[in-house]
């Protein structure tokens, strides 16, 4: 239903900003290209924080990147942490603990991370073949969808074994947030009364 | 363009004590018994400032803390401000951590004849600071909820110009339907009234896609049996052939019985929670919580996987370190089978009662939760009470057998989301059948394909398209005669108050839209001043018409409902004056059951159920 948007949020922007004024300070070419389309970066984007992408260095034709939209990823992580207490758990050494604590805590875990799947994602296998099957892909498969490994020689159609179905999200569907709500916030700190 | 004050839609909404739903039928895409239907999505608060759209709303409210949320965290897609009382979803899960701001079962307390249910009393256990509301009130905030997702979701079909249809338990009385009917109409909109189990049936004849013909035939006994979270409802709807077409017909409803899913999974929390304690844990409440969803997850592993032997339950710590702070523990099939199974299903004779204890002297004002937890001792009850139910029907007659010590249903229709596990309806199906078998009679049958959660709200949608001339329709009219208590005329003795007669007002099965004018009594009532009379139902006595003078009745028979009160305002009339008036009784179309006082001169006054009444002393 809603889709994450390709144009960036509040807080990405903010980094966006950021990143913008350092790199003009410490990069002139860039600054020349600020200077001269007057809006700024469009076909490459600074490095975003928290999840920095790569940077693209002006080329005569670069390959446009996407900026990541860090409230959707935000928003992911609070329901991973709410619903299966994800964060909770990757935070912990385990090194202390016995397999058996460890298992308990995993099943928290796993039916809580199958809980937000099921319910925000349709998730399908890319191939319906069982796996260790022969498959045949033919000329002009889609190669995002599939990967070849191996011995990747000659022409389609390529004949080989599927050893992972892939998985796809067929529709996302996350909560709406309001205006003001602050994704940063993965968890609120709880003080009973 | 069409008309829009034509209905496009027929929308039906399950109001339910833990979960209410909307659903609708296309009324142009519709023809006949193709009806096409959807469910809403109802987007609601999950988290502060977090907006989902859910096919169920919670049916909890929760009152927050002025401080306790930021500002424009509580707004809905539709509000220009902030909800100052939450419902659905967060309402429920915050208000599981803060249970004194949280209202919950709004819909058992709005037929608890022991409370004032226009009084703001809800949560019963909140504190001075927190602005309590009423049960009308809280009814009233889910459905203005779900109005407004609807006019949200179809801006083209504004939900007041649609046809609408809300489901009550049959066991609702006329002061409970009444109440829903004004909570509807303070959420805008004025629906009709359908009984929960009747909708389940809807469901399953729509479900069928016609084939419903195949699998009944005239005769048929159908005993539906719903179990919902927080209450249990039975019907028996017999199957009439009238003019060549199968005509159901719903014959009798049970008693309120406030016990349901919820109480199972709390009942399995605590065994586990004692099981804990033996070995030194205690668990705090936040805990206990935690384990009562736990529990609620291994019980359905349990109950419908019937090769799992145990299921494990992990509290989880509530602090950030998740390992080691965690407690597993397990249940085990054998803990779930004497406990849900035999504990909520026990196999008991046909001739096994609901057990009911003396309540203690001073009992703290609470719902009047079920005293035997067995619903099958319930179902035994309802169907013995209800032996003769088609005694009078239309090619039944020759069907009853006096020998007979309960009603014999020749079909079982289950609804709920406890029957999700094939086990327990099962056994329901396999008690019954002892039952029978102890009688001689064949064994009853299980309807299948039954839509076990959106089933009412569904059938409730169907009913709205149906009596609009779409598709069948189940008969069957009210589901209980009424009486008024008057004193009867006998020289006065003194000590002794003069005893009770009951007046018939209202007698079984009248169809919506009639009326009826009380024969020969007059009553006379003085202007100005209120006056009241007892009044009674019955489920039972079928045979009782207006006019009827009961002496004497069973113990069983009659039941004691709230008190009906009449004033006559003293516009153009001398207060202090006796003005004589005859009763009348409505069954309107709306599904309620009106009472008025008519004068000679055909000036009429509404005779209204009592919803104040203090507890009794």
């Amino acid at each position: 239903m809603n889709q994450p948007s390709n144009l960036p949020g509040f807080f990405s922007r903010l980094s966006i900003a950021f990143g913008a004024l350092f790199k003009s300070l410490g990069d002139a070419e860039f600054a020349a290209r600020v200077r001269d389309d007057g809006v700024g970066p469009t076909a490459a984007p600074a490095p975003v924080a928290p999840a920095p992408a790569p940077v693209a260095k002006p080329a005569p034709a670069p390959t446009p990147l996407r900026a990541p939209t860090p409230d959707s990823a935000l928003q992911l992580l609070s329901l991973f942490q709410r619903e299966a207490r994800l964060i909770d758990f990757a935070h912990e050494n385990l090194s202390g603990y016995s397999d058996a604590d460890i298992g308990a805590a995993a099943r928290v875990v796993h039916e809580g991370c199958a809980r937000v799947l099921r319910e925000h994602f349709t998730i399908e296998p890319v191939r319906v073949e069982t796996e260790g099957s022969r498959v045949t892909l033919p000329e002009g498969f889609d190669a995002a969808s599939v990967r070849l490994t191996g011995n990747v020689v000659g022409q389609a159609p390529f004949t080989g074994t599927l050893s992972h179905r892939g998985w796809r999200a067929a529709n996302v569907t996350l909560p709406q947030l309001s205006e003001s709500h602050d994704a940063r916030v993965l968890a609120p700190a709880e003080v009973e009364l | 363009m069409s008309d829009s004050q034509t209905p496009r839609y027929a929308i039906g909404i399950d109001l339910g004590t833990t979960h209410s739903a909307l659903s609708y039928v296309d009324l142009q895409a519709s023809d006949g018994e193709k009806a096409v239907d959807a469910v809403l999505p109802i987007p609601q608060l999950t988290a502060p400032g977090t907006v989902e759209a859910l096919p169920l709303l919670p049916s909890f409210l929760y009152l927050p803390h002025p401080d306790e949320m930021p500002a424009g965290e509580r707004a809905l897609p539709w509000s220009q401000i902030d909800e100052t009382a939450v419902a659905g979803e967060m309402a429920r899960s915050r208000g599981a951590t803060t249970p004194i701001r949280l209202v919950s079962s709004a819909k058992s307390w709005l037929c608890h004849p022991g409370v004032d249910r226009r009084a703001a009393i809800l949560p019963p256990d909140a504190p001075d600071e927190v602005t309590r509301v009423s049960p009308l009130a809280a009814s009233t905030r889910y459905l203005e909820h779900l109005r407004q997702a609807w006019n949200h979701a179809h801006p083209e079909a504004p939900f007041d110009h649609q046809s609408v249809t809300v489901t009550i338990p049959a066991s609702f009385d006329p002061a409970a339907r009444e109440l829903t009917a004004e909570a509807a109409r303070q959420a805008g909109f004025s629906p009709t009234l359908l009984e929960e189990p009747q909708a389940a049936l809807y469901s399953w004849i729509q479900g069928s896609g016609g084939r419903w013909r195949k699998q009944v035939a005239p005769g048929d006994i159908i005993l539906v049996v719903d179990v919902g979270g927080g209450t249990s409802d039975f019907s028996l709807i017999a199957i009439l052939e009238r003019d060549g077409k199968l005509e159901p017909h719903r014959v009798a409803v049970g008693d309120h019985i406030l016990l349901g899913g919820d109480n199972m999974d709390l009942a399995l929390a605590h065994f586990v929670a004692r099981k804990l304690a033996t070995n030194g844990t205690q668990l705090d409440a936040w805990q206990m919580r935690a384990l009562t969803y736990g529990c609620r997850s291994a019980k359905e592993e349990l109950l419908a996987n019937p090769n799992a032997t145990t299921h494990p339950i992990v509290v989880p710590s509530r602090g950030s370190k998740l390992i080691g702070g965690s407690i597993r523990t397990e249940l085990t099939r054998e803990e779930v089978t004497s406990f849900i199974t035999d504990g909520f299903f026990p196999r008991v004779e046909a001739s096994a009662r609901p057990a009911v204890r003396a309540r203690a002297g001073l009992t703290q004002l609470g719902l009047p939760y079920a005293q035997d937890a067995a619903i099958t001792r319930h179902l035994a009850a309802f169907l013995a009470r209800q032996a003769g139910a088609t005694a009078e029907l239309e090619g039944f007659s020759g069907r009853v057998n006096a020998e007979h010590s309960f009603l014999h249903p020749s079909a079982v229709l289950f609804n709920g989301g406890v029957f999700k596990s094939g086990i327990l309806a099962q056994r329901v199906m396999d008690t019954i059948n002892d039952w029978l078998y102890m009688e001689g009679a064949e064994p009853a049958r299980m309807l299948e394909g039954a839509d076990l959660d959106l089933a009412v709200a569904r059938g409730a949608a169907y009913f709205s398209y149906a009596r609009r001339g779409g598709g069948v329709r189940i008969r069957g009219g009210t589901a209980r005669s009424y009486y008024v208590g008057v004193e009867s005329s006998m020289p006065a003795i003194p000590g002794m108050e003069p005893p009770l007669e009951a007046l018939c007002v209202a007698p079984f099965g009248m169809e919506e839209g009639s009326e009826l004018e009380l024969p020969g009594q007059e009553f006379g009532l003085v202007i100005g001043e209120p006056v009241t009379f007892r009044f009674f139902g019955s489920t039972v006595r079928r045979q009782d018409r207006s006019g009827d003078l009961l002496e004497f009745w069973g113990p069983d028979e009659l039941q004691e409902l709230n008190e009906i009160q009449a004033t006559l305002p003293a516009e153009g009339r001398v207060a202090g004056d006796v003005v004589q008036v005859k009763l009348h009784a409505l069954a309107t179309d709306a599904g309620t059951l009106e009472l008025a006082a008519v004068a000679r001169d055909g000036q009429r006054w509404k005779v209204e159920f009592d919803v104040r009444s203090a507890p009794e002393a």
